[in-house]
C-alpha cells in the first residue's frame, strides 16, 4: 500500500491507496511546522483504515515548503556562482535579473570563468582550471560553502561544470555544489537561476526531509518515502534533500496526474476548481502538458518543465454580484459577475448556506438543487432566474478556458476535480464529456502517491552528421538511462514526450530535441 | 534631445514587441543589457536627426543570428563596440551616433547598451521601423545607402569586414558566417551621414516604440482594452477579433514560415481569417479577401492583456486581436516595395496600402 501526501497552501490532504483503489483519505489544515501537519494526515489516514503500518509500502509527498521559502525569502543559503563562457555572457552576469532583496539575501557573489560550449558542441574558449581554483579560494576566503556552477550549453555538454566543480571540492571539501546542467534546460540565465536557488534551499531541504522522516519514524512507517517533482515523478529522500528546485509547481503537477489515473484516460483537459481559482491544464500521455515561457519564483525567472496551466477567478468561494438575493434589480447578463473576488478559506464562515451573510458560487449551486451542503433553506428563496443564470456564466467560464487550453477543435474529455468541483453542473462547449471521478476532492494526493520516476534528455543535435532517426534514438536511449538511474525499473521505463524543435534563423539543420521518459519505481526490498 | 533611462526602457521593449510585426524575437536579453548599461554608465542621449549636423558619421549597429541561441550565449557586449568601432576605423571616420537598423524585437534596444557603453547619443529613427528577417530589407537600401562597409565580430574577438557589391551579397556572406561565430554575432552597417539619413531613413522610431510601450502600460493600469488603446496610436485598423483555430509550421532554409486560421467573434462572427507568415506576420485574408499585407504591418495581440505573439508563439485557442497599420511611407516606392512585397516572399499579389483596402 502506499500513501500519497500533498502540502498545500491552506490543505494537507492524504490518501491511503491500495494498488489502484483508495482505502481512506483526509484533508487537514497545513501547519507552521511542515512535518506536524503530515504526522496529522498520516495518523488520519492510518486511523481510519486500521491497517498496520509494516503494510506501507511507500510514501509519496508533495510540497509547496521550497517554493515559499523562496517566496518568502525566508531559510535561504548565501550561495556563490561560477560561470563558465568567458568570453561570452560578460554583460549579464549571473543573478542580474533578479529582485534586489532576494540577491542581497543570496549575496550575489558571481564570478565569470573561460569555457562553455556552442550550440553544435565546439567550445567557445579553453576550460583553465587554475582559473576555476583561483575562483574557488575567493569563495572560501568569503567563508561560503554553497555554489552554483554553469556552463554555456552544458545541457548540450556539461564536461566543464563537472571538471570545475571537482575542483572546487578540492579547495572546499564538503562543498554543496549544484550544477546547472543537472536541474535546467536551455536558456542560460533562467537555469542558472534555478541552480543558484537550488543550492540556497539545501540546507532547508536537509532539514525538512529529516523531519519527514522524523513524522515517519514517529508513526513507525519504515517504508521508504519520496518526494515528488514538478513533472509528475518521484525523488527519494536523499535525492530531494540535493535537488530541493525540482518541487517548485509540484502541486497542481500531482493534481492532473490523479485525475489521469481516477479517471483512467491519458489525453483530457483537467479543470481543477478550488476556493477562489480554476486552474485548467493539459494531459498528454498521462503527463501535464509543459509551459513553453519562462516561470517566475519569487521574482526570479526560471525555465522548468513547469505544467502549462491557465487560471481563472473562479471557484467556491466566488462572490456573485449582485451581490445581494434580496435586490435582484439588474438580471442581465451583462451585469451578472462571477469572482474573481472570492471569500477563500472563510466559504465555510461567509457562505449563506454556512450561516454567513455573503452570497458566494456554492450558494447557488445548492440553490440549483444539484448539492446538499450546509442549509439549504438559507437559499430557498433566492430568484430562480438568478441561479440559472450563475450556472450559465458559471459554465462559459469554464468552457472559454478549456478552449483556451485545447491543441484542436477536436472534442476532447473534461475531467473535474478539486473541491469546488461541485460548480460544475453541466456540459461543457467542446467537452466530448464530462468525468467527476470519485475521490476528486483529494485528487492532487492520489496524483502524488501514484507517481513514476523518470529521465529526460533535453539538446541540440546537428543534423550534418546525424540522421534525424539516429538523434532521435539517441536522444530516447539518454533519457531512458537517466529514468533507470533514477530508481525506475529497466524493463518499465517508456518514452511519454518527444519535442523537436528546429532552429530557426539559421542555415543547416541544427535541431533541439526533448525526450522524457518514465517508468516505475523498483519496489525497496 | 532627451534622456533615456531604464523605465523608458522597459516601454521600448514593449513597442518594439508589437512593432516586430511577429518577427524580431523576444527583446528581454537586449532589455536586460541596456538596462544594465544605463545602471552603469548613465542615461542614453537620443537625438532626432534634426540635433545633428548634416555632415556627422552615424553607424548603425545590431545582432543577427539565431534566437534560440542568444537566450543561451549570452552576448559579450565587447562585440558590439568591436564592430562598431570596426567600422569607424575602416571608414577613416569617428562615428557621432549609433542607431537601430529594426526597431522591432531585440535589435531595436541594442543600439541602446552600446551608446550608454560608449556614452554617444543613439538617433530617433531606424531602417525598418518593423522587424525584417534578411540585412537588404531596409528603406536605407532602397534610398541609396550601401550596408557595406559591414563590420561582424564575436565575443573571441574575431572581426570580419566585408566589402560586398551589394546589400543583398552582404546578407549572403554574413548568414553563412555566422553560423561560424556559434549561430550569433554582433554587427555594425549601413553606416551613413545625417544629410543621407534624413532623406533615406525612418524617423520617429525609438520615440514611437516607447510611445506604444507606454500606451500598453497605461491601458492595463486603468484597466482599458490596451488594444483599442494601441490601435489609436499607431492610428491603424482592428482586422479582427477572434480564436486561433489552426496553427501549420514549419521550417525551411531556416526560416520559419506558416499559416494561421482565426474564427472570428463579436462583430467579426462567422468571419474566418488567414495568417500567412515567414518570421514575421505578412499576408492577412478575412474570408478569403486580402485585407494587409507586408510591408504594412500586421499586429497579433492577446485581446486581453494586448501583449503580442510572435510567429513561433502563435498557438491554437489564443484569443486574439489584429491590427494593421500602414508601414512608414519609404516602404511604398517601387524600389523600397520590390525588397520586401508579397511577391518577394512567394505571395502572388500586388500590394495595396492597407487604408486604401480599408476605404474600399
Amino acid at each position: 500500500m502506499r500513501i500519497g501526501i500533498d502540502v498545500g497552501g491552506t490543505n494537507t490532504d492524504a490518501v491511503l491507496m491500495d494498488g489502484t483503489s483508495v482505502v481512506s483519505s483526509t484533508k487537514t489544515p497545513t501547519t507552521a511546522n511542515v512535518s506536524e501537519g503530515i504526522a496529522r494526515a498520516l495518523r488520519d489516514v492510518i486511523e481510519d483504515s486500521g491497517i498496520d503500518t509494516a503494510a506501507i509500502d511507500g510514501v509519496m509527498i508533495g510540497t509547496t515548503h521550497f517554493t515559499n521559502a523562496v517566496v518568502e525569502r525566508k531559510h535561504l543559503t548565501p550561495t556563490a556562482c561560477i560561470r563558465l563562457g568567458l568570453p561570452a555572457t560578460v554583460c549579464l552576469p549571473p543573478m542580474v535579473d533578479w529582485p534586489l532583496d532576494l540577491r542581497d539575501i543570496v549575496g550575489g557573489n558571481a564570478h565569470l570563468a573561460h569555457g562553455g560550449h556552442e550550440f553544435d558542441g565546439r567550445e567557445i574558449s579553453a576550460f583553465e582550471p587554475d582559473e576555476v581554483r583561483d575562483i574557488a579560494e575567493k569563495i572560501k576566503a568569503a567563508g561560503l560553502n554553497a555554489i552554483a556552477i554553469s556552463s554555456v550549453f552544458s545541457p548540450v555538454n556539461s564536461i566543464f561544470e563537472e571538471q570545475s566543480a571537482e575542483i572546487v571540492r578540492s579547495v572546499i571539501p564538503g562543498a554543496n555544489i549544484t550544477l546547472s546542467s543537472e536541474i535546467g534546460r536551455i536558456g542560460l540565465l533562467e537555469r542558472e537561476n534555478a541552480a543558484i536557488m537550488n543550492s540556497c534551499l539545501r540546507q532547508l531541504a536537509a532539514r525538512t526531509v529529516d523531519g519527514f522522516k522524523a513524522a515517519l519514524d514517529e508513526l513507525q512507517i519504515t517504508s521508504p518515502f519520496y518526494i515528488s517533482q514538478n513533472d509528475g515523478t518521484l525523488m527519494n529522500a536523499e535525492f530531494a534533500k540535493e535537488y530541493p528546485v525540482l518541487t517548485f509547481a509540484s502541486g497542481p503537477t500531482n493534481s492532473m496526474r490523479g485525475a489521469a489515473f481516477l479517471s483512467g484516460l491519458k489525453d483530457a483537459i483537467v479543470v481543477d476548481v478550488g476556493g477562489t481559482t480554476t486552474d485548467i491544464g493539459v494531459l498528454q500521455h498521462g503527463f501535464p502538458r509543459v509551459a513553453a515561457l519562462a516561470v517566475e519564483i519569487g521574482g526570479v525567472r526560471t525555465n522548468f518543465r513547469m505544467p502549462d496551466t491557465y487560471s481563472i477567478g473562479l471557484g467556491g468561494g466566488s462572490l456573485i454580484s449582485p451581490p445581494s438575493h434580496t435586490s435582484p434589480l439588474s438580471r442581465g447578463e451583462s451585469t451578472l459577475k462571477v469572482g474573481p473576488r472570492s471569500v477563500g478559506y472563510e466559504l465555510t464562515e461567509k457562505a449563506l448556506v454556512f450561516g454567513g451573510d455573503v452570497l458566494t458560487a456554492t450558494d447557488v449551486i445548492v440553490a440549483g438543487g444539484s448539492q446538499d451542503i450546509g442549509d439549504a433553506g438559507a437559499v430557498a428563496d433566492l430568484d430562480r432566474d438568478l441561479v440559472a443564470a450563475v450556472q450559465a456564466r458559471i459554465m462559459e467560464m469554464i468552457a472559454i478556458a478549456v478552449d483556451r487550453m485545447k491543441t484542436s477543435a477536436t472534442p476532447v474529455p473534461v475531467i473535474v476535480v478539486g473541491g469546488g468541483s461541485i460548480l460544475v453542473t453541466g456540459a461543457v462547449e467542446g467537452a466530448s464529456e464530462i468525468i467527476k471521478p470519485d475521490h476528486f476532492p483529494v485528487a492532487n494526493a492520489i496524483g502524488a502517491a501514484i507517481a513514476q520516476v523518470g529521465g529526460e534528455c533535453d539538446r541540440i543535435f546537428s543534423l550534418a552528421e546525424l540522421s534525424r532517426d539516429e538523434a532521435l534514438d539517441q536522444a530516447k536511449q539518454e533519457a531512458s538511462d537517466r529514468a533507470v538511474n533514477a530508481g525506475a525499473a529497466a524493463e518499465s521505463v517508456d518514452i511519454v514526450d518527444v519535442e523537436e524543435v528546429p532552429l530557426a534563423y539559421l542555415p543547416g539543420n541544427a535541431t533541439r530535441i526533448m525526450v522524457k521518459a518514465v517508468g516505475d519505481l523498483v519496489e525497496a526490498g | 534631445m532627451r534622456l533615456l533611462d531604464e523605465a523608458n526602457i522597459d516601454d521600448i521593449a514593449v513597442g518594439a514587441a508589437i512593432l516586430g510585426s511577429g518577427g524580431g524575437s523576444n527583446p528581454y536579453i537586449g532589455k536586460l543589457m541596456a538596462r544594465e548599461a544605463i545602471k552603469r554608465y548613465g542615461p542614453v542621449q537620443l537625438h532626432t536627426l534634426d540635433e545633428l549636423d548634416d555632415d556627422d558619421l552615424i553607424v548603425p549597429a545590431a545582432g543577427m543570428g539565431a534566437p534560440v541561441v542568444a537566450v543561451e550565449k549570452l552576448p559579450a557586449g565587447d562585440d558590439i563596440v568591436r564592430a562598431f568601432h570596426a567600422l569607424g576605423k575602416y571608414t577613416g571616420r569617428a562615428p557621432r551616433a549609433t542607431m537601430s537598423i529594426e526597431s522591432g524585437g531585440m535589435n531595436s534596444v541594442r543600439p541602446i547598451y552600446l551608446a550608454a557603453r560608449l556614452g554617444i547619443p543613439v538617433v530617433d529613427c531606424d531602417g525598418m521601423g518593423r522587424a525584417f528577417p534578411e540585412i537588404q530589407m531596409t528603406v536605407l537600401t532602397a534610398g541609396g545607402i550601401s550596408a557595406s562597409p559591414f563590420a561582424m565580430s564575436d565575443e573571441r574577438g574575431n572581426i570580419l569586414l566585408m566589402d560586398a557589391v551589394s546589400n543583398r551579397w552582404v546578407e549572403v556572406f554574413a548568414r553563412s558566417c555566422v553560423t561560424h561565430m556559434g549561430a550569433i554575432g554582433a554587427i555594425a552597417l549601413y553606416s551613413a551621414t545625417v544629410k543621407q539619413l534624413k532623406a533615406a531613413a525612418i524617423h520617429g522610431t525609438t520615440t514611437l516604440a516607447e510611445k506604444i510601450g507606454r500606451t500598453v502600460r497605461e491601458a492595463r493600469l486603468k484597466e482599458r482594452n490596451p488594444v483599442d488603446a494601441v490601435r489609436a496610436v499607431v492610428d491603424g485598423f482592428l482586422v479582427f477579433r477572434g480564436k486561433i483555430s489552426d496553427v501549420d509550421r514549419r521550417i525551411s532554409e531556416g526560416f520559419a514560415k506558416g499559416g494561421a486560421k482565426m474564427a472570428g467573434s463579436g462583430a467579426f462572427e462567422g468571419q474566418e481569417l488567414q495568417l500567412a507568415f515567414q518570421n514575421e506576420h505578412l499576408v492577412l485574408r478575412v474570408d478569403g479577401d486580402y485585407v494587409a499585407t507586408t510591408p504594412d504591418l500586421i499586429a497579433v495581440l492577446d485581446s486581453e492583456t494586448g501583449a503580442p505573439i510572435t510567429t513561433e508563439a502563435l498557438r491554437y485557442g489564443m484569443r486574439v486581436a489584429v491590427i494593421a497599420f500602414p508601414c512608414a511611407p519609404q516602404w511604398r516606392e517601387p524600389a523600397a516595395l520590390e525588397l520586401v512585397c508579397p511577391r518577394y516572399f512567394g505571395y502572388d499579389i500586388d500590394y495595396v496600402p492597407v487604408e486604401e483596402r480599408f476605404a474600399s
